[in-house]
């Protein structure tokens, strides 16, 4: 009989604690599917960041470190310059990376660091518990914006990859979604996109990746993924904004 | 044996480094320290290493981090304000177990302070200046010939108990030149680096390099032993210098150039008839704790001297436990002491006019 469907390799056999319904096992999934069709599994070495992501050191078979808040960038520089044959990626969500950590990220695509972020956005803080992120909407109800976020009170959102396809050292930005099949299969090529792009040596490579968050944002995941639709893919549209 | 030559501590201390295996160097500019990463700048391309100007010193210790977990021997250098930034960092190499070396050419504080020389991160350095429990090795240097030979050693030191090793100077340490030689260093043998991430090459299991515990019996178990290993520090890393202390009255205690001000300050007061010894701590952690029980039984009393409002003191009250009266002398802000207003306080001591 053939196996038609499998767990990929570079994917730990163990329970992930993600909510239901939420999108990063997807997402882990196509990081995995990526390493093992480049083959790239022994000579890769992740950085796992803190938000929900945190523990995905515990889900990538492959060399893995875990960075403070926001820092992943830099760990990721410290890792790639000491080893550049190693393909270094960190995984951050949407508060590590556009708030905390926007200085590591920002400096580390001006430098054309060769690593790639990849680069979770749900509009949210989610593992503690609801917050508002650097990401959340404009009226978005979080925990913090209970009133909804206001322009005056709380500024606007950050659109990192329109941000960072401004810099020479960025090699490849692109936003994908993992809302619907065809989403996914093209989340799937950016990501193996960017690993190439790493591997061929160009430069920094990023994929932001709209996700979901049920838990927090007090949706089933059906629609959560409607409100994926409605509000986030207007403002954060989908697409490659940088390709060298 | 290598020829003598004339140069500045900070850069001193950064070809010791080299010299050492240090092949990747994270930094960003700060007086009085920046002769440390223009040197690296100049020289790592040359060995083949890395100099990399972080965008912050948060930035650079956490390059130095990614670097540690890597298995490389890497280092970073700042002063004062900047060491603050580096907190958060030192913490995560504590808990993930990484072995890396910090340069702190201390400058006056708090806040912006100033740019002269002082003495007052010893809290900060000694006492753990981030979150949790840990100690780094601090390694406090008085001369530029022996800002060399400890910053060679300080690799060995970090990677044999994977811990980060402080070299606590100052100001006045990394601007002063003096003649120093590069004796070839004869390293100790150390474990191999087995839990580095250096990517499995599909032949092992895969390396985690974390600080993460959410079982808190885990996480004590993982202190308890890092403890074990602190012990071990504390039982055969200790460094000192004594001088004078058999038949002293009054001995003096200071660390890196306050030491050499305090030396100077005991051969005046000996040349006035006083009896006067000296303890110069070389570990500020692990604090020379037997050398002042066993001083005690004879000196009359201790005089702490310091370029802050007394730091150290509280050290060496600890270790002198009550047997002997443990006076404080200092200057901060980056003032630094005289000899003669250090002879002025032993007299005080020695004519009962000064308070402990």
């Amino acid at each position: 009989m053939t196996k038609v469907f499998e767990k990929p390799k570079a994917l730990c056999d163990v329970p992930l604690h993600y909510c239901p319904g939420c999108t990063h096992g997807i997402i882990h999934r196509l990081v995995a599917e990526a390493i093992d069709e480049l083959d790239i599994l022994g000579k890769t070495v992740g950085v796992a960041s803190v938000g929900c992501s945190v523990f995905s050191y515990n889900y990538f078979e492959c060399d893995m470190q875990q960075a403070a808040h926001g820092r992943a960038p830099a760990v990721a520089t410290g890792i790639k310059r000491v080893h550049p044959g190693n393909v270094v990626f960190t995984y951050q969500g949407d508060g590590d990376l556009a708030a905390i950590g926007t200085a590591e990220m920002v400096h580390a695509a001006a430098r054309g660091e060769k690593i790639t972020v990849i680069f979770v956005n749900n509009a949210i803080y989610g593992m503690t518990g609801g917050q508002m992120a650097p990401t959340t909407l404009l009226g978005q109800v979080t925990q913090t914006s209970p009133y909804g976020r206001n322009a005056e009170n709380q500024g606007y959102p950050i659109k990192v990859c329109e941000m960072l396809s401004t810099l020479e050292g960025s090699a490849y930005i692109a936003r994908v979604s993992v809302d619907s099949v065809k989403n996914i299969r093209n989340a799937k090529k950016a990501i193996k996109k960017a690993f190439e792009t790493q591997i061929e040596g160009k430069g920094f490579s990023l994929v932001e990746v709209l996700s979901t968050c049920p838990t927090n944002w007090g949706l089933s995941p059906v629609e959560s993924l409607d409100w994926l639709r409605a509000n986030m893919m207007p403002f954060y549209p989908l697409g490659i904004y940088k390709e060298k | 044996m290598s020829e003598k030559v004339l140069m500045k501590g900070n850069e001193a201390v950064a070809e010791a480094a080299i010299q050492a295996g240090c092949r990747y160097f994270f930094g960003y500019p700060i007086t009085p320290q920046n002769e440390i990463p223009e040197y690296m700048a100049k020289r790592m391309p040359k060995v083949n290493g890395v100099y990399l100007q972080a965008e912050s010193e948060v930035a650079a210790i956490n390059m130095v981090y990614g670097a540690a977990g890597a298995g490389a021997r890497v280092m970073t250098s700042s002063s004062s304000p900047g060491i603050s930034l580096k907190q958060e960092g030192i913490s995560y190499l504590v808990g993930s177990d990484l072995p890396c070396v910090i340069v702190n050419m201390v400058r006056g504080g708090p806040g912006l302070g100033g740019i002269q020389p002082a003495q007052s991160d010893y809290f900060q350095a000694v006492k753990g200046g981030a979150h949790g429990d840990y100690y780094l090795v601090v390694l406090a240097p008085s001369s530029v010939q022996e800002a060399v030979d400890l910053t060679m050693e300080a690799f060995d030191i970090a990677d044999m108990y994977r811990t980060p090793v402080i070299i606590l100077g100052d100001g006045m340490l990394g601007q002063m030149m003096e003649p120093v030689q590069f004796h070839q260093y004869k390293g100790r043998n150390l474990p191999a680096k087995d839990w580095a991430t250096t990517g499995t090459n599909n032949s092992r299991k895969r390396n985690i390099i974390n600080s993460l515990f959410i079982d808190p019996q885990e996480l004590e178990n993982l202190n308890i032993e890092r403890f074990n290993r602190y012990k071990q520090i504390q039982e055969k890393e200790v460094k000192f210098e004594s001088v004078n202390c058999e038949d002293a009255d009054v001995v003096l205690v200071a660390y890196g150039t306050t030491a050499r001000v305090a030396k100077s300050a005991m051969s005046r007061a000996r040349a006035e008839g006083l009896k006067v010894g000296l303890i110069r701590p070389i570990t500020l952690w692990p604090f020379p704790v037997q050398v002042f029980q066993q001083v005690a039984r004879t000196a009359k009393a201790f005089l702490a001297v310091e370029m802050s409002m007394g730091q150290m003191v509280e050290d060496v009250r600890l270790a002198v436990n009550g047997l002997k009266p443990v006076y404080f002398y200092g200057r901060t802000g980056g003032m630094v002491l005289t000899p003669m207003a250090i002879v002025e306080e032993i007299k005080k001591i020695s004519g009962g006019e000064k308070n402990d």
